[in-house]
């Protein structure tokens, strides 16, 4: 078989697509060929590497060259002088945000130095679409294993021994949900992939479909196994085109080698899979609500008890898991269910990837051990905040979660911790925040997104949270009172408390957390109608110091009112009846002599 | 594709496609593998570097010794070339020149195998090959 | 049967294992406030989404409140149904219930009858906290029912009735959030959507979301125009059930009342459908005798089963969703439009009234009575052999508008001749009721022999699909009934596969029959009602000297002078109808 000497792996996930990852593949393909190299020199499209921020990203392997920010013009140069002449082309490789030094492999970057990739492990790795990459990285060994060496109720005891819990926010123990499934007595029961994610920012469940969609198939059969189904659905977003695309290949590759369909492996095992479509509710995330919706129902939740466990598709018990969770269990039948546990925290095993978004360096997808503080993943993994900023909070947890600030900053992250700390895991969105970002802002932007994705089946979901939003835009208006803070957290309370669902139950979680850690700026708001951060438009003025203007004439040309006046190097002035507050002449001018008053 | 019968077989499968991806997961760990590097500027490809390079991955794989085979640019040595950089883990390391098939031979033998330099090594005048 | 120990607000209670909180306390005096749950014992009937939020409890050791009426009693569990925390929960509830709301109970239709009017009553809110923008939807206008959406709380008993028990699927969920609202699919109106109008959600509607069009000022024009002779017929199933609105025990049978009521409303005529019931018996019994004989005969091409053709809703319904069954119904025109097509000839004729000067009012248990009384092939040169059909609530409003004491009135008789009835006609009423009728008729024009008995207990009941065989003299004669279009939805299916072994089978739309219409005094949830209105039914028949309609005098009266014979050119041409293709 001819052996490639070299490999470079080209980013196929959605984003680098999207910058014409494709193209920079056909480009090497191309080019290698004019140089007689494609023997030797192998070019495929993988995975979602993480870093998504300087994407197209282009892996050489064996020397882990990392180019970022590729372009299709840049094959040429990367032809010619690496692979050729082997000089790497550093225009195009990493360089440190804070030391401005350039890294020549990617061993060599913070962003990938504290990430342990167990659910990621073969995203930018194999070419998802080959399943032959897959089963030469142990795929399939887990399920092989399983079905030829270990009876059901072992391979439950493994996976409850690890310690894994729900990756897709509950953080409900799998294995005990495993084996809640395999108790229910039924002549058919369903494996449930909820590939629904919904959280705003959080790609991770996409990515890995995209990148190593084996790992999700090969983990539904293993559960099928476990809970003796034959039947297998992924519940996918249709706005994942890629992943579908990627999992149907998938499918039919595993179905082709005898790896799904009948008396798999020869032990007589059958499991099937199928692929349901689902319209992008963010709600269908939840379990009953993905389950109404695949029976073709309106996407709402229903009231649990029954748990899908003993009703759930179609009435026949079925066993609902998350992308990210299914992808650990081949890593934990491989490697064993000690190996896993001595990841992660006392409650929280193993690892969690997280997407990591908002005023950050190093934008992207990364998988962190549990237990890591907050400030390994801002500072080292993250390379600290946007255009040096003060942080000022993170929120986990999407829209249900809430906001960590400065003093959780060392706090080891695990499900326990995060809830502790008045936020929760979720899906693992992580958005950073700095001095610039108005937490009535923030909890207003949340509460919208829920609002917007309520199913609107129970009264304080789908009427108590536009209450709720409506009071946070009084106040960002400037038309707040001192009570209506106490009717935030009075109202907030109730939908909590009796919201039907998970989203209702959480969706006043932004709230309360910004009403505890940041009263002060509520304050503000509605009594002396000033925004700290200057984002609520309403409550800000611009003016211009006079001492500072050095009459440059920038703000003026900017303006897009004509709002600005003033001669040529003499002080400019705003008027205040003609200002839309846009920014503009604060973000332009060069001597911080626009001032938000 | 035939289908997969029984876990022997994928496990037979998994080692025949094993070798398609072992070049990136070498990558994954490159300071616990022997690492090769060798010169391929134009002064390396005229003298045979190319040849030097495909017997050093083939024969490696033969013999099951795992290491990394990559090409680099010019080290400076024309006069030497072919040449090639060897790095035992955790030991500086170590160049040689003029190495063609015979030499590249004896090389895996005895340094790669043993331990033991083989002459042809050309005086450490530069601290690491990527400065 | 498990049984289950816990206390609620510290009693202890007992329970069956799948006893529902809420029903745990009502068993031992405790009325946890509900909203949208209902529940019609033995009728299979239960909504119970979990959505309104208004019956949440605090249950020791649970995070969050608990819905009372979606949660199951379980061993040793401690329920609070009134703490502090409850009472602030379930209040703000129903003021954000409120708040999106409109506040026009003033002039609400529903106002006095309204669920959440009563809740806001019961909890005592006199102020809501949390105004905000409310929801606005334009007004949705059919022949049958007006859908104000804006008074929509999602309580979804109408997408229940709509979907699980009728099966005809208007009525879901739309949109999302605050815009989530129950309409047709893509927000369509209802006239054009394949609507019954059999108005079981009006039936359920807490609020004024759902409500009948209202024709009684057109009633009141008419009884005013000295130009016009109004005549009014009385559907079986009203007796029975309008006493309710005026404060009397449900089951009261008020027909003495109720004649002498329209009577002081100006009526000309106060006549009574159940004539023409009679002769609705008439026309299909021997149109099934007809079918039948000829079965018997051997004829490959007779179609079997008959169907019953009274009910407007399930009409509608087979036209939509079984369109290549239209063969199959009888033929016969309901008793309401029989009424009509003969007050505005036989009738006319008779008092030498000119159709366009005579009215016909008929007071229904039914909203698709409405809408039935509209179909065009239902008048004449764009008169309709009936003008206005008004629902049982209906003529309560406008015996209050006349200012009668309904409760005092006393009884007098119906008008002759279309006033005259047997007991066959009062059971059109109930489920069963029609068949038993026929199977009364046909039973002595097919043996030729009187009937053993009058009574068919075997053919009454509540179930929702019944069979029984009646020996007609030694031929068995197998008999369907079923009630709720679901219901009907299975016996059709059955026909369709070639697998139905009756030979006649009564439909009627809504669950109990017309006692249970969506013109009727609302329910509010409570089956006992319905039981109640089908006793009262019962006994009316029960006290008929004339118990078949072939006795009734006044029809073979109208046969010799008018009609003929049953089936006679004359009788099909104003008797009898034909069936559109509507899907």
């Amino acid at each position: 078989m001819a052996e490639y000497n070299m490999h470079i792996l080209v980013c196929g996930g959605t984003g680098c697509k999207a910058s014409q990852s494709e193209l920079i593949k056909t480009n090497f393909k191309t080019r290698l060929n004019e140089f007689g190299l494609a023997d030797e020199i192998q070019v495929i499209l993988t995975g979602c590497f993480g870093f998504c921020e300087k994407g197209p990203i282009v892996k050489i392997l064996p020397d882990n060259t990392f180019y970022t920010q590729v372009t299709p013009e840049d094959v040429d140069e990367i032809v010619e002088e690496h692979i050729i002449k082997g000089r790497k082309v550093e225009r195009l490789l990493y360089k440190d945000p804070e030391t401005h030094e350039i890294v020549g492999d990617s061993k060599g970057m913070d962003f990938y130095k504290k990430q342990i990739r167990i659910a990621l492990r073969n995203c930018g790795f194999i070419n998802p679409e080959n399943i032959e990459e897959y089963i030469g990285r142990d795929g399939y060994a887990a399920l092989g294993t399983c079905l030829s060496e270990k009876t059901p109720d072992e391979v439950i005891r493994m996976i409850k021994d690890s310690g894994l819990r729900g990756r897709g926010g509950g953080g409900f123990p799998t294995g005990l949900k495993w084996e809640l499934t395999r108790k229910s007595v039924s002549d058919q029961k369903y494996v449930v992939c909820n590939a629904d994610e919904g959280d705003p920012g959080a790609f991770m469940d996409r990515s890995i479909l995209e990148g190593d969609p084996h790992s999700v198939l090969e983990s539904m059969a293993i559960c099928g196994y476990c809970i003796g189904a034959d039947k297998g659905l992924v519940y996918i977003r249709a706005e994942y085109p890629l992943a579908i695309e990627r999992l149907k290949i998938a499918i039919n590759q595993a179905r082709e080698y005898g790896l799904l369909g009948n008396d798999i492996l020869g032990t007589g095992f059958n499991f099937d899979i199928e692929i349901r479509y689902g319209a992008g509710a963010f709600v269908c995330g939840e379990e009953t609500a993905l389950i109404h919706s695949m029976e073709g129902k309106r996407g709402e939740p229903g009231v649990k008890p029954p748990f899908p466990a003993e009703k759930g598709y179609n009435g026949k018990p079925t066993n609902v898991n998350n992308v990210e969770t299914f992808a650990n269990i081949p890593v934990i039948i491989n490697k064993g269910a000690e190996w896993f546990a001595s990841i992660g925290t006392a409650n929280s095993k193993g690892t969690k990837v997280f997407a990591l978004a908002g005023k950050i360096n190093n934008v992207g997808l990364i998988e962190v051990p549990m237990g890591i503080t907050l400030r390994e993943i801002i500072y080292d993994i993250g390379g600290g905040i946007k255009d040096g900023r003060e942080f000022k909070a993170v929120q986990t947890g999407g829209p249900s979660g809430g906001c960590l600030t400065k003093s959780f900053l060392d706090t080891p992250i695990d499900y326990d911790n995060l809830v502790a700390a008045g936020s929760m895991m979720g899906s693992g969105g992580m958005i950073v925040l700095d001095d610039s970002d108005c937490m009535v802002a923030i909890a207003k932007f949340y509460l919208e997104f829920t609002l917007d994705e309520s199913c609107g089946k129970c009264t304080p979901c789908r009427i108590g949270n536009k209450r709720l939003y409506e009071i946070l835009e009084k106040i960002t208006e400037g038309n707040g009172k001192l009570e209506d803070l106490d009717r935030l957290r009075m109202l907030s309370t109730v939908i909590k408390d009796t919201s039907l669902c998970g989203l209702g139950q959480t969706s006043p979680n932004p709230v309360l957390s910004t009403l505890d850690h940041f009263y002060d700026e509520y304050l503000a708001h509605v009594t002396t109608h000033k925004c700290l951060a200057g984002q609520c438009k309403a409550l800000v003025n611009y003016a211009i110091d006079t001492d500072r203007c050095t009459g440059c004439t920038l703000c003026f040309r900017n303006c897009p009112v004509g709002a600005i006046s003033g001669e040529r190097r003499a002080p400019h002035y705003i008027d205040k009846s003609l200002c839309i507050k846009c920014g503009v002449c604060f973000e332009k001018c060069k001597f911080d002599a626009v001032l938000i008053a | 594709m035939n289908k997969i019968k029984s876990l022997a077989d994928l496990k037979k499968l998994q080692s025949e496609v094993q070798s398609k991806i072992k070049l990136r997961e070498k990558g994954d760990n490159p300071d616990s593998l022997i690492q090769i590097k060798v010169s391929m500027a134009t002064c390396g490809i005229a003298s045979g570097a190319k040849e030097t390079m495909t017997y050093l991955i083939e024969e490696l794989d033969h013999q099951g010794i795992d290491a990394i085979v990559t090409q680099t640019g010019c080290m400076g040595y024309c006069y030497a070339e072919p040449t090639i950089e060897v790095t035992i883990p955790g030991q500086k390391p170590v160049v040689y020149g003029f190495v063609n098939k015979t030499k590249a031979q004896e090389i895996i033998e005895k340094h790669l195998k043993f331990n033991e330099m083989v002459d042809g090594i050309i005086p450490a005048a530069y601290a690491t090959i990527n400065n | 049967m498990e049984m289950i120990n816990l206390t609620i607000d510290h009693k202890p209670v007992v329970v069956r294992k799948g006893t529902t909180v809420l029903k745990a306390a009502s068993s031992i005096g405790i009325d946890i406030p509900s909203l949208c749950y209902m529940k019609l014992d033995d009728m299979n009937i239960e909504n119970k989404p979990g959505g309104c939020r208004v019956c949440v409890v605090e249950i020791k050791g649970r995070r969050n409140l608990a819905p009372a009426c979606c949660t199951e009693a379980a061993e040793g569990m401690e329920v609070n149904t009134h703490s502090i925390r409850v009472v602030n929960a379930r209040r703000t509830v129903v003021e954000l219930i409120l708040s999106d709301h409109p506040a026009d109970c003033l002039i609400c239709a529903k106002s006095g009858n309204c669920e959440l009017q009563n809740m806001a009553t019961h909890l005592g809110i006199r102020q809501i906290h949390y105004q905000g923008e409310q929801s606005m939807y334009r007004e949705d206008t059919s022949p049958a029912i007006i859908r104000e959406i804006n008074k929509c709380i999602m309580c979804r008993r109408c997408e229940t009735m709509c979907n699980e028990v009728q099966t005809v699927g208007v009525l879901s969920a739309v949109n999302r959030g605050f815009q989530a609202v129950v309409a047709p699919a893509f927000e369509m109106n209802l006239d054009h959507s394949v609507c019954t109008y059999c108005g079981q959600c009006v039936a359920v509607c807490p609020t004024g979301a759902l409500t009948e069009v209202d024709e009684t000022g057109a009633v009141i024009r008419a009884l005013s125009d000295p130009t016009k002779t109004v005549v009014v017929q009385t559907a079986p199933a009203v007796r029975a059930a309008l006493g309710e609105e005026f404060g009397m025990p449900a089951g009261t049978l008020v027909t003495g009342k109720m004649v002498a009521a329209l009577r002081r409303l100006g009526f000309d005529y106060v006549f009574d459908t159940d004539f023409a019931a009679d002769l609705t018996i008439l026309e299909e019994g021997t149109e099934l005798l007809n079918r039948l004989s000829a079965f018997m005969e051997g004829d490959k091409n007779v179609k079997l089963p008959i169907l019953t053709s009274c009910c407007p809703a399930w009409v509608k319904f087979f036209e939509h969703s079984f369109p290549e069954l239209k063969d199959i119904p009888s033929t016969a025109r309901s008793p309401q439009q029989m009424f009509g097509s003969i007050a505005k000839t036989y009738f006319a004729d008779k008092i030498g009234v000119k159709r366009e000067n005579l009215v016909v009012v008929s007071i229904m248990p039914c909203l698709a009575k409405k809408y039935e009384s509209s179909r065009p092939e239902f008048s004449v040169n764009g008169n309709p052999d009936v003008d206005f059909a008004l629902s049982t609530r209906e003529l309560a409003h406008l015996i209050n508008l006349g200012n009668i004491e309904f409760k005092t009135l006393p009884n007098e008789e119906f008008d002759k001749p279309l006033g005259e009835s047997t007991g066959a006609a009062v059971i059109f009423g109930t489920t069963g009721g029609v068949i038993e009728a026929a199977v009364r008729t046909a039973y002595e024009i097919f043996t030729g022999k009187p009937l053993p008995r009058v009574d068919f207990e075997e053919l009454r009941g509540m179930d929702g699909l019944r069979k029984a065989t009646i020996d007609f003299n030694g031929t068995p004669i197998n008999i369907g009934i079923a009630h709720g279009l679901g219901n009907a939805r299975k016996l059709l299916e059955d026909i369709q596969a070639g697998n139905s072994e009756f030979h006649a089978i009564e439909i009627m739309s809504c669950p109990g029959g017309c006692i249970g219409g969506g013109g009727q005094p609302y329910h509010h949830g409570d089956a006992e009602i319905l039981k109640k209105r089908q006793r009262a039914i019962y006994s009316e028949d029960k006290n008929k000297t004339l118990r078949k309609s072939h006795e009734n005098p006044y029809i073979t009266k109208l046969y010799e002078e008018f009609l003929g014979a049953p089936m006679s050119e004359k009788a099909h041409h104003l008797l009898h109808t034909k069936y559109f293709d509507r899907s």
